[in-house]
């Protein structure tokens, strides 16, 4: 650290910490041992804000902000489990479990699942919206792995790890909306895609299900992530 | 261009127009290109010849002329008289009568009260200048407002005349357009740019259109004028690709700007440089959207990212970017040249100056219409738009698009402002004013506005992806007789999720219609909810549900 | 170097639709922000965005191909399927929904037997949708083959699109 990085002190959850100025709300809290739900938020890689489960309280700011993408200011008070946001963050978990199909009983990921264990720590015990279950397709011609669109959340982790980390930019987002889905190159089989390198990156880091390692059967696809703030690193090192 | 050369074509185009003791001014905007307005043209240029009056009479087209349903319109001797419906068989008389009486059965009388309520500031030239000739702009001293912002004032000085007049963005927001101003010239960046955008998206909107079809010189003027202000050296218009003939148009004024450096390397000869290029949306209505346009500019899909940072610090290329909607743009040349208090001195404590509205719906004078801030909505409804078709009863004035409100009768009354508009559950929106009757059914309405959301949904957070997926459903079902009241309850719960969780602007504000429609016209929904009818007779009723499996 | 490729010999007419893309390419420096201009120029071009496009201009811009292809269908201007003969457009504005959309959808899906966002049969004609195309003043509004006409019933679309296909106004036989 140089000289010139200037510390910024605020509260959260009335707790006094102190931050690195351009530190995200998010990065301060995990620091401090201060937990703040979210699904698309993965060490290493770019933030996106489309989750919307860190969504802090901030005084004197009406609207509430995305903890991983806003920057700490001095003195600056945030909350992060009003009833009021515990209440949200549990609308939005329902929203997430009735878009796709989440049956977890018969997912590969079964124990080892990011959205299975928020829902356990909001506390989410049933799901009040109407479930829109759309037969979406599973994606098995590529040699090792898999792609099963009914247990994607559309965090964007595996397209932001293929681009930013691994340089393929193999996977991106077609349509947009309720439409949106996952895609290699042009919309073609992942095994017919001439840009994937084969590394599993976008496998590993994947919240749910939705990428697993082919063979795997209910609850045996767990996932191992410690490799990309590492890598991270390095390649910040290397620029 | 010298101030010299300013005066010599300016005068010698207005001799020219002196020259010509008649004239008659077509309206060429798409409303009117619509219904053939070209084909009218032609027929009286060619007549002009045939009657031998050429020498005396000129034929030119303009732009929009206001009442669009009752088109096409001609416009005789700078106003004299307008004519409205004219046809091809109309032009003989039309040219018999130019230095004589009107033709009495084609003239709107001019003081009819859609002309009397309207002050115009931001339409100032609109069907008065041919928007293909910037000589006919000169005439009118177009560009003489920044001609005299490079050589008199400095940068700070504009920006004051701009908090000044208390201008607020144009686009929806009601953003005080002086303060976006001085904040651009603050942020600190190696280059800036001036963004226009002319995404208008909301359907039932067409403000925008009308008036770069009309005056796109005044857009560009204004977007130069506020680069200089800011300290920017390129701008960018992004337009809709569904509006060819205003990109036409805007195109063809850019080369002509260049051409007259007017635009480009040191404009006037002074040190200011500024290009400004077009660049074509696609059909995305999430691209009205500051961070999402800018996300398109740069060539990716439209998606919107959490602000701060803003695009005034933190813009196009990571580069401090002024963002303005067309009338926006369009009001600044006529604030710099009358200066700030004449614009402060229209409208209300809170909301300064004029704004046009894009009338449409079960009214009888539809068209483009521009009213000082404050008026009321009686006013517009039926003094400027003369009231309900056929003799219907009103219902509702649809204002701010998918982002707004239905407001109801007993508001009509309510001066029309950003606060008041946002006090009846609506918003001011970019000015698109849709009039419903009795027979349109308010949940149909918002399903339709519903429908919209959902299909112009990003798709980045999941409230506004899942969250309009999921109230679409249910409007349906309200709709098709087949809720209970629990659904009902369920739509206000998610209203209430879209609003404080949803990441832009679009999710934020998608709850609006339903909203409003519940507040105020709550027992249209308990019709189709618990008596299975609709009282409009608009939806088809379907009670026996299908079993979900 | 494209250029004085096709300069060199005869080439059929359908080459010049490629040089207008690459003009445009070029005219932006082939940056990877020109994406979605150069998009709009392959629809000018070839009516639709076709895949053998696609991989052109993601190998001329150093653009991705995912995500040309998320670009491509993000926005709904753009199409990926080949347009019939004609093409007409309704408007599904709010002024034009509320003034009788829903009775031109009808009509035309009963007498040209092809729904919304679709092209019939025989290539003869497409029927697309657009948000909004600021004729609102004259709702409801269609453009049919480019021109914009306002203020129509459902008699007069059957009317303007069987004059088009040359089909007078006939229902098809299911």
């Amino acid at each position: 650290m140089s000289a010139s990085v200037k510390i910024k002190t605020l509260t959260i959850d009335d707790r006094h910490v102190g931050a690195r100025e351009n530190q995200t709300i998010l990065e301060v809290a995990r620091e401090n041992g201060i937990e703040i739900p979210s699904l698309c938020y993965i060490d290493g890689l770019s933030a996106h804000g489309g989750c919307r489960l860190c969504l802090v309280e901030v005084t004197g700011i009406p609207q509430l902000l995305p903890a991983c993408m806003t920057v700490v200011e001095e003195r600056m008070e945030v909350s992060t489990q009003s009833e009021r946001l515990r209440k949200l963050r549990k609308n939005i978990l329902e929203l997430y479990f009735s878009e796709r199909n989440h049956v977890c009983s018969v997912c590969v990921s079964n124990g080892n699942c990011e959205l299975q264990d928020m829902a356990g720590e909001t506390g989410m015990d049933h799901v009040h919206f109407p479930y829109l279950y759309p037969d979406l397709g599973v994606d098995i011609t590529h040699e090792r792995f898999a792609m099963d669109d009914n247990r994607c959340i559309m965090c964007t982790r595996c397209v932001r790890v293929c681009d930013e980390i691994e340089g393929a930019h193999t996977l991106d987002i077609k349509d947009r909306g309720i439409e949106t889905r996952i895609i290699t190159d042009l919309d073609q089989n992942w095994g017919d895609s001439e840009t994937c390198t084969l590394c599993g990156k976008c496998v590993h880091v994947c919240p749910t299900g939705a990428l697993f390692e082919k063979g795997k059967s209910v609850g045996e696809m767990s996932k191992r992530r410690q490799f990309l703030p590492y890598l991270a690193l390095m390649r910040e090192e290397k620029r | 261009m010298t101030p010299e050369e300013f005066k010599k074509i300016g005068d010698a185009h207005r001799k020219k127009r002196k020259d010509f003791p008649n004239n008659i001014n077509v309206c060429t905007a798409a409303g009117c290109v619509s219904l053939h307005s070209e084909k009218v043209k032609e027929a009286l240029e060619g007549e002009v010849k045939k009657q031998e009056k050429h020498k005396t009479c000129r034929v030119s087209g303009t732009g929009c002329l206001g009442p669009c349903a009752s088109g096409p319109l001609v416009s005789i001797n700078d106003g004299q008289a307008l004519y409205a419906g004219v046809t091809t068989d109309d032009v003989p008389e039309i040219v018999n009568n130019i230095d004589k009486n009107p033709v009495k059965r084609l003239v709107v009388p001019p003081d009819t009260p859609f002309f009397a309520h309207q002050k115009r500031v931001a339409l100032e030239h609109c069907g008065k200048t041919d928007p293909e000739s910037l000589n006919d702009y000169l005439a009118m001293d177009g560009y003489q407002a920044l001609y005299d912002t490079l050589t008199t004032m400095s940068p700070l000085e504009v920006i004051e005349v701009m908090v000044n007049s208390g201008l607020r963005g144009r686009g929806g927001g009601g953003y005080p357009a002086g303060l976006k101003w001085s904040t651009v010239e603050k942020a600190v960046g190696e280059k800036k740019y001036v963004v226009c955008n002319a995404d208008e998206g909301d359907p039932g909107a067409f403000m925008d259109r009308s008036m770069l079809e009309s005056d796109p010189h005044s857009v560009l003027e204004g977007m130069a004028v506020a680069a200089y202000a800011v300290g920017a050296s390129q701008g960018y218009v992004y337009i809709r690709g569904e509006y060819p003939l205003a990109i036409k148009r805007l195109r063809n004024a850019i080369r002509q700007a260049e051409k007259s450096n007017l635009l480009g390397k040191h404009i006037c000869e002074t040190p200011f440089s500024f290009d400004v290029d077009i660049r074509l949306g696609a059909g995305a209505f999430v691209c009205g959207e500051e961070t999402a346009l800018i996300a398109s500019i740069e060539g990716h899909r439209g998606i919107p990212r959490p602000r701060p940072p803003y695009p005034a610090e933190y813009g196009l290329w990571g580069c401090p970017t002024l963002i303005n909607n067309v009338e926006t743009f369009a009001n600044v040349t006529p604030i710099i040249r009358n200066g700030a208090d004449f614009f402060a001195g229209i409208g209300t404590e809170k909301s300064k100056g004029t704004k046009v509205f894009a009338l449409a719906g079960s009214i009888k004078n539809t068209g483009l219409i521009e009213v000082p801030m404050g008026i009321s909505l009686r006013e517009i409804v039926y003094d400027i738009g003369g009231g309900i078709i056929e003799g219907r009863k009103f219902k509702a004035v649809q204002t701010g698009g998918p982002s707004g409100g239905c407001i109801p009768e007993e508001y009509l009354d309510m001066p029309v402002d950003y606060e008041s508009l946002a006090k009846a559950g609506s918003i001011m929106g970019s000015g698109g004013m849709i009039v419903m009757d009795e027979t349109s059914c308010m949940v149909d309405v918002a399903k339709y506005f519903m429908d919209f959301c959902r299909t112009e949904s990003c798709g980045k957070c999941v409230p506004c992806r899942v969250g309009t997926a999921q109230m679409h459903n249910i409007l349906t079902n309200i709709s098709r007789g087949q809720a209970s009241m629990h659904e009902l309850q369920l739509l206000e719960e998610l209203c209430d999720v879209l609003k404080h969780t949803s990441l832009c602007g679009l999710g934020q504000t998608a709850a609006n219609p339903v909203l409003s429609t519940i507040r105020f016209f709550r027992d249209e929904y308990i019709a189709h909810i618990t008596h299975k009818t609709c009282p409009a007779g608009v939806c088809t009723i379907e009670p026996e549900k299908e079993t979900v499996s | 170097m494209v250029v004085q490729e096709q300069k060199t010999g005869e080439k059929p007419k359908k080459d010049n639709r490629r040089k207008l893309v690459d003009a445009t390419m070029r005219r932006h420096g082939h940056s990877s922000y020109a994406l979605i201009e150069t998009l709009h120029t392959v629809q000018e071009a070839y009516g639709y965005l076709d895949e053998e496009n696609l991989k052109y201009v993601a190998r001329a811009l150093r653009v991705p191909l995912s995500k040309v292809y998320g670009v491509a269908t993000f926005y709904h201007f753009f199409t990926l399927k080949p347009q019939g003969e004609h093409t007409t457009v309704i408007c599904t504005g709010t002024a034009c929904y509320i003034k009788g959309v829903p009775a031109i959808f009808k009509a035309i899906r009963e007498h040209f037997d092809v729904e919304p966002g679709e092209t019939t049969r025989d290539g003869q004609l497409s029927v697309l949708t657009a948000r909004c195309i600021g004729s609102c003043g004259l709702a409801p509004a269609m453009v049919f083959d480019g021109e914009i006409a306002g203020l129509l019933k459902p008699g007069d679309v059957v009317e303007r699109i069987g004059g088009l296909i040359g089909n007078h106004g006939e229902a098809i036989k299911r």
